[in-house]
């Protein structure tokens, strides 16, 4: 017998659970302004997500999914990129939409059933939120291809949650990025949990990082609650996809410790136990236990982050609750670059209808 | 002037609209080294090179979605699916994505792009390339559904479709790529992609049809000119956005409408186009509407694919029922 074929797929760690550093950190870990950012950007996260829950609970938003525990995937995938790279995430990674330029206003509005939430007035390019799972990895292929052909040092980076790996799409993407030598990077954020289908469920696979090998790329596992570690192997893969050497799948191993979303209730199917011993290891806090023992951090910044982050926060919320819905007729709007003709009466009997009731009351 | 077959004329709008636009692109499976199953797209790799035409994996999942991210970065991605037959797949991104992404940014993305696959019956094809399933994608908002019948047709609206800032899929109804030849300008004109065409003037009766199907239904009208009895025959071509007011107009005059399509009976665009005259030319009529169509059945393997498809002769005996209604 003759091996053909062998692979492993490595784990990164730099900061433990209790906020140790388990070996030499990164370069860029060398500057507290960037650890301090990292950690404001998770910190308005959580505040932004509980804001979003809290909303919803008082019916004042729609279903919303939170990215409580997991705000080091998308803020160190998101701090690793260049502006005029291109984000495609998911509906977990409003960390990563943030440092993108999206606002939280405009995020609230699209969960609040709002178009104008998805025309981002910072990054024109980004891909608004995908909802349908693992769909969106062959749009990060086509964005790819199209950086590719035009010669740009430009990097598609896509997001997207441990179900999606389970997705032939997921596969097809992959694979033709591989073929092609595509700049993307595909970032799973592997919460554990696709609704109330645990990983164990989900495939027989060790890593889902090792599904990468089969579709020809690079895989990499990394500690997702340590943003050290994140922020470290997206950058890898980012520059590595920047300077033609292709793509790379990261699977980011983190916890998903709130509901799925707002419409669902994971005590159904998981136990308190199993959340509260994950909450030992959320990012947030290790982060800051780094930060405090290196002197970097002070009780007054903490307390001056956490006023600023609620009164950002607060100031979004009620920016979005002042914004009144479009007119009726905006849904024919953009359908077409140019309304067609067909469509013509049934835009009209919309905008008459809006006329009557604007006349009745 | 040139006279091309219709799946020659596909050909030479490809290549017209890639040697005018360098944006245009080529996608699908075996559509380089060897030119496409049936040939479309002959040539364009030897002329266009390979970052222009671009053989996929096997990835009928994937084409859609690689043209969405193509077309909101500035491409305009020509998607080859072999047969229609194999694009379910990608039906997933076209309800979900490709007619969605211009309306859910309020226009900040789109996807202009055209998807292109042979489909219909009569060519004595395998299991699973013969159906006629329009009426999946008439049904999505935010695109566009085009289906040529001849080959100046198909070389003026591929070029429109190409040219559209919106996404169009685009059906070649395979039975005819060859079964004759036309006079065909290149000269990069395009056809409207919001207008049926009117093949035959006749103040008698309306008959409505697209694809293949208007060879049968041209025959018809022919037959019964013998008669004295003179139809009007209009090609759909595109059917969504559908052009009722065309039809309308006829029907107005005639009061007679006749629909034949190929595909099933039930849920299908000639549904459509019955409801729009019920809805709006009810006045008119002086019979019912009947349509011609496939049966509602898993299209048969090919010993009964003829007894499947609308035939001249049953799309007589329907006119004549129209005709003679009083």
């Amino acid at each position: 017998m003759t091996q053909v074929a062998a692979f492993t797929i490595e784990h990164i760690r730099f900061v433990d659970p209790e906020g140790q550093a388990t070996q030499p950190l990164p370069a860029f870990a060398d500057q507290p302004d960037v650890l301090i950012a990292l950690y404001r950007a998770m910190v308005l996260t959580r505040t932004f997500d509980a804001k979003a829950v809290s909303l919803q609970r008082t019916g004042r938003l729609g279903t919303f999914a939170s990215s409580l525990g997991q705000e080091a995937v998308a803020v160190g995938v998101a701090a690793a990129m260049r502006p005029q790279d291109l984000l495609l995430p998911s509906f977990r990674e409003q960390g990563a939409q943030f440092l993108r330029g999206v606002t939280m206003t405009e995020l609230l509005l699209y969960w609040g059933g709002d178009e104008r939430g998805s025309d981002f007035a910072g990054p024109r390019e980004d891909f608004p939120i995908c909802v349908p799972v693992g769909t969106h990895l062959p749009h990060a292929a086509g964005v790819a291809l199209a950086f590719l052909l035009r010669g740009e040092p430009r990097v598609a980076v896509c997001m997207f949650g441990d179900g999606a790996t389970s997705r032939g799409d997921a596969y097809e993407a992959m694979n033709f990025a591989a073929l092609y030598r595509l700049p993307v990077v595909f970032v799973v954020n592997n919460n554990q949990w696709a609704i109330s289908v645990p990983r164990a469920r989900q495939t027989a696979a060790e890593t889902l990082a090792q599904k990468a090998i089969a579709a020809g790329m690079p895989g990499r596992q990394v500690d997702g609650n340590d943003v050290i570690a994140v922020r470290h192997a997206a950058g890898e893969a980012i520059e590595r996809a920047r300077g033609g050497e292709g793509p790379t799948l990261i699977e980011a191993l983190t916890y998903r410790l709130s509901d799925h979303t707002t419409a669902d209730d994971a005590s159904r199917y998981r136990d308190d136990a199993e959340v509260s011993a994950r909450w030992k290891e959320e990012p947030v806090a290790r982060l800051r236990a780094f930060l405090v023992a290196a002197g970097q951090w002070t009780k007054a910044e903490e307390e001056a982050l956490i006023a600023d982050s609620a009164a950002a926060v607060e100031a979004a919320a009620q920016e979005y609750l002042a914004t009144p819905a479009m007119p009726a007729a905006a849904m024919f709007d953009h359908l077409y670059a140019e309304l067609p003709a067909a469509l013509a009466a049934q835009r009209r009997e919309v905008e008459g209808a809006a006329v009557a009731e604007a006349e009745a009351s | 002037m040139t006279e091309l077959a219709l799946v020659e004329a596909v050909r030479t709008a490809l290549a017209r609209a890639m040697a005018e636009d360098a944006t245009v692109l080529l996608l699908g499976e075996d559509v380089g080294v060897d030119g496409g199953v049936f040939r479309a797209t002959e040539g364009l790799l030897e002329r266009f090179g390979d970052r222009r035409v671009i053989d996929t994996p096997l990835s009928e999942s994937l084409f859609a979605g690689l043209a969405v991210g193509l077309g909101a970065q500035g491409f305009r991605p020509v998607v080859e699916f072999q047969f229609m037959g194999f694009i379910y797949p990608s039906l997933d991104q076209i309800v979900s994505h490709v007619g969605r992404l211009r309306n859910r940014t309020r226009g900040r993305l789109s996807c202009p792009m055209v998807i292109r696959a042979p489909y219909g019956g009569g060519i004595h094809a395998p299991e699973h390339h013969s159906e006629s399933m329009e009426a999946l994608f008439a049904h999505v908002p935010g695109i566009r559904v085009v289906i040529p019948s001849s080959p100046a047709r198909a070389y003026g609206l591929l070029l429109a479709a190409i040219r559209d800032p919106d996404p169009v899929v685009f059906l070649e109804p395979k039975r005819v790529y060859r079964a004759s030849r036309e006079e065909v300008t290149d000269d990069g004109a395009a056809l409207p992609l919001d207008r049926c065409f009117v093949l035959r003037e006749g103040r008698d009766v309306t008959l409505v049809s697209w694809g293949a199907m208007i060879t049968e239904t041209l025959a018809a009208a022919e037959t019964l000119a013998a008669e004295g009895v003179e139809a009007e025959v209009i090609d759909v071509a595109t059917l969504k956005p559908l052009d009722m007011a065309t039809i309308l107009a006829s029907v107005e005059r005639t009061g007679r409408c006749v629909i034949v399509q190929e595909a099933p009976l039930s849920g299908g665009v000639g549904a459509e186009i019955a409801a729009g005259l019920a809805d709006r030319g009810l006045t008119s009529l002086l019979a019912p509407v009947h349509r011609v169509a496939g049966y509602d059945t898993v299209m048969p393997l090919y010993r009964l694919e003829d007894n499947y498809m609308p035939t001249e002769e049953r799309i007589l005996r329907h006119l004549r029922k129209v005709l003679a209604y009083a």
